[in-house]
């Protein structure tokens, strides 16, 4: 005989009452399925406290890790984009942008700001890859550009930080010169010989890597980043056979030796400074 | 025998009914000459009236033509003489990239392209004219050994893509198209770019950082392929149609867009039709683009390629 008896029968609460869990208050890691509170999922720089998983972050999340008390000043924050070619596909390209703005609270893929990381001025670009895939169209060159234009006049390093798949479809050669814009500001800030570090985060692929991403000083990755030139689909779908595991990891990137590092992201902000300080 | 494109075929229907008529009035020994020059004329008529109105999907097929000349075709007929050079001094030689110097009358010219194979098994060796990470470093070493002795620079440009492959991301096929673009920007030589068939994504960027971009008035240049845009953005390939008009991939239109600096016009019907002339149009454009560039400084050259390529761009703020 139990000691407590069921009086009804089954789950009687109906779904609309049900009481979840607030948005955002608890975080659950896609790989390794630990749950933690998303205090401190922050306070572990969205990395996962188990199996340090590296969640995708964006623009906003890396500015206030690196940034001494979160504090600086963003470049070129209100341009956005034009629509040279009038695209449409299923929808017209300014529709979607509109969309998207609305959707991200974004002008586009990429941010740049200014600012002191442990005292030393930066000029930070970081993309976001909510905003359409953080495709590379003429707003991302142009204010990449705009960024090393910075560091190039105030003699102050720049720090890439890239999450993208690639060129901007809708902007079609719009978007493929930007690599050439963008890589060409880099030729200039190698010739000044101020220190370029590109960040490649997951995941970094297309254009995206075969210009300003693989340019770096100092190419570096998150761990278990993606990272390639094709995506892993069109590969397979070349070779006709399925990938080996591990294929376009920052680890193997690193490997096959167009990594300099990979840092774990809660040293990211100390291990840079460190290199900055030594280039000094 | 010939391959027909679909609006080519009519065309050549005009064409085999016209060479009929000749032999039938040779056999027979009949004065044909009126018939014959009616219908020489309405072949004109039907030829100007096809390629003036042809669509942009239609002009990505011409530029994809099986016999149209590729990089290898213009060398050997611009060129009096031509060394081929060989290998990235690293991994291997890619034979989708070729390139050496050729002296065309009293001027050396490095030349470098991609090489597209136009049987089944020269195809398999120029694999499609997609080069690997390799190919994209021969070309820049080939580039830096030009810049050595003085000598200008010509890159034909006709490529589906860089290679997507296994290794070629192994060898690091980003890296290698990044520093391509990035050290053509200092080339302190003159650098002449110009897309003579397809110009797909960084596969064509990684050797079209020039003084002068110039496409020929059958070739494409743009972002991806109409067939792969369609796929992504439709996800079939059925839209590519549609994918080559919303791309505006051009000579005409990058042309209008300011993307590249000029447009080399081909033979009426296409380059295929007549190699000679073809080639010898862009020759005598390269000779003379060069005439102009060398009247430049290193520096004005460099700084005016930085700051064309800086301006292209639409955005609001």
């Amino acid at each position: 005989m139990s000691w407590f008896t069921r009086k009804d029968k089954g789950i009687l609460t109906p779904t609309e009452a049900k009481r979840e869990a607030p948005d955002g208050l608890w975080y659950q890691c896609p790989s390794c399925k630990k749950v933690m509170h998303t205090r401190e999922h922050r306070l572990f720089a969205w990395t996962c406290s188990s199996c340090n998983y590296h969640e995708k972050i964006g623009s906003q999340d890396y500015f206030e890790l690196l940034f001494d008390q979160s504090r600086y000043t963003e470049l070129d924050a209100f341009m956005s984009s034009g629509d040279p070619l009038k695209f449409e596909d299923t929808k017209r390209y300014p529709d979607r942008i509109k969309a998207t703005e609305k959707k991200t609270g974004l002008k586009d893929a990429v941010r740049t700001a200014h600012g002191k990381m442990n005292d030393v001025e930066v000029v930070v670009a970081a993309m976001d890859f909510s905003f359409i895939g953080g495709s590379m169209g003429s707003v991302v060159g142009e204010k990449i550009a705009r960024g090393i234009d910075y560091a190039l006049k105030h003699k102050i390093p720049f720090l890439m930080i890239s999450k993208s798949g690639g060129a901007r479809m809708m902007e079609a050669g719009f978007s493929l010169m930007q690599m050439a814009k963008t890589s060409a500001k880099l030729a200039l800030l190698a010739e000044a010989k101020i220190p370029y570090v590109s960040l490649l985060t997951d995941p970094t692929t297309g254009g995206v890597t075969a210009s300003y991403a693989m340019l770096g000083d100092f190419n570096i990755s998150e761990p278990g980043a993606l990272i390639g030139f094709a995506g892993p689909r069109v590969i397979r779908e070349t070779i006709g056979k399925d990938l080996p595991k591990g294929f376009q990891s920052a680890e193997f990137v690193l490997e096959h030796g167009f990594l300099d590092f990979i840092v774990d992201r809660k040293d990211l902000k100390d291990k840079l400074t460190a290199l900055f300080n030594m280039l000094k | 025998m010939r391959t027909l494109l679909d609006f080519e075929k009519p065309i050549a229907e005009l064409e085999a009914k016209l060479a009929e008529m000749k032999k039938l009035a040779i056999d027979n020994n009949v004065d044909v000459s009126t018939a014959a020059a009616q219908l020489e004329a309405s072949i004109e008529e039907l030829k100007k009236e096809t390629f003036s109105n042809l669509t942009r999907w239609q002009r990505v097929q011409l530029s994809r033509h099986p016999e149209r000349p590729y990089t290898l075709d213009y060398i050997e007929h611009m060129c009096d003489e031509f060394i081929e050079l060989f290998g990235d001094r690293t991994v291997a030689d890619d034979k989708a990239m070729v390139g050496g110097f050729g002296r065309i009358g009293e001027e050396t010219f490095m030349i470098i392209g991609q090489q597209k194979g136009r049987n089944t098994k020269q195809r398999q060796l120029r694999n499609f004219g997609m080069p690997n990470p390799e190919g994209y470093r021969k070309a820049l070493r080939l580039m830096k050994m030009a810049e050595k002795f003085n000598k200008p620079i010509v890159t034909l440009i006709d490529t589906p893509g860089a290679f997507p492959g296994l290794e070629a991301e192994e060898r690091g096929q980003g890296e290698a198209i990044a520093r391509n673009i990035r050290d053509m920007f200092m080339l302190k030589v003159p650098v002449i770019c110009i897309i003579i068939g397809e110009g797909a994504s960084g596969g064509a960027l990684g050797i079209a950082i020039g003084d002068r971009v110039l496409m020929l008035e059958n070739a494409w240049y743009s972002v991806i392929s109409p067939e792969n845009c369609s796929t992504i953005l439709w996800r079939t390939w059925n839209f590519k149609e549609q994918a080559a008009e919303a791309l505006k991939l051009t000579a005409e239109d990058m042309k209008g867009n300011k993307l590249v600096d000029g447009i080399i016009p081909e033979p009426l019907g296409g380059a295929h039709l007549d190699f000679e002339q073809a080639t010898q149009t862009v020759k005598n454009v390269i000779l003379e683009t060069y005439k102009e560039l060398s009247q430049l400084t290193p520096e004005e050259r460099i700084d005016q390629r930085i700051e064309k390529f800086s301006s292209m761009g639409v955005v609001t703020e």
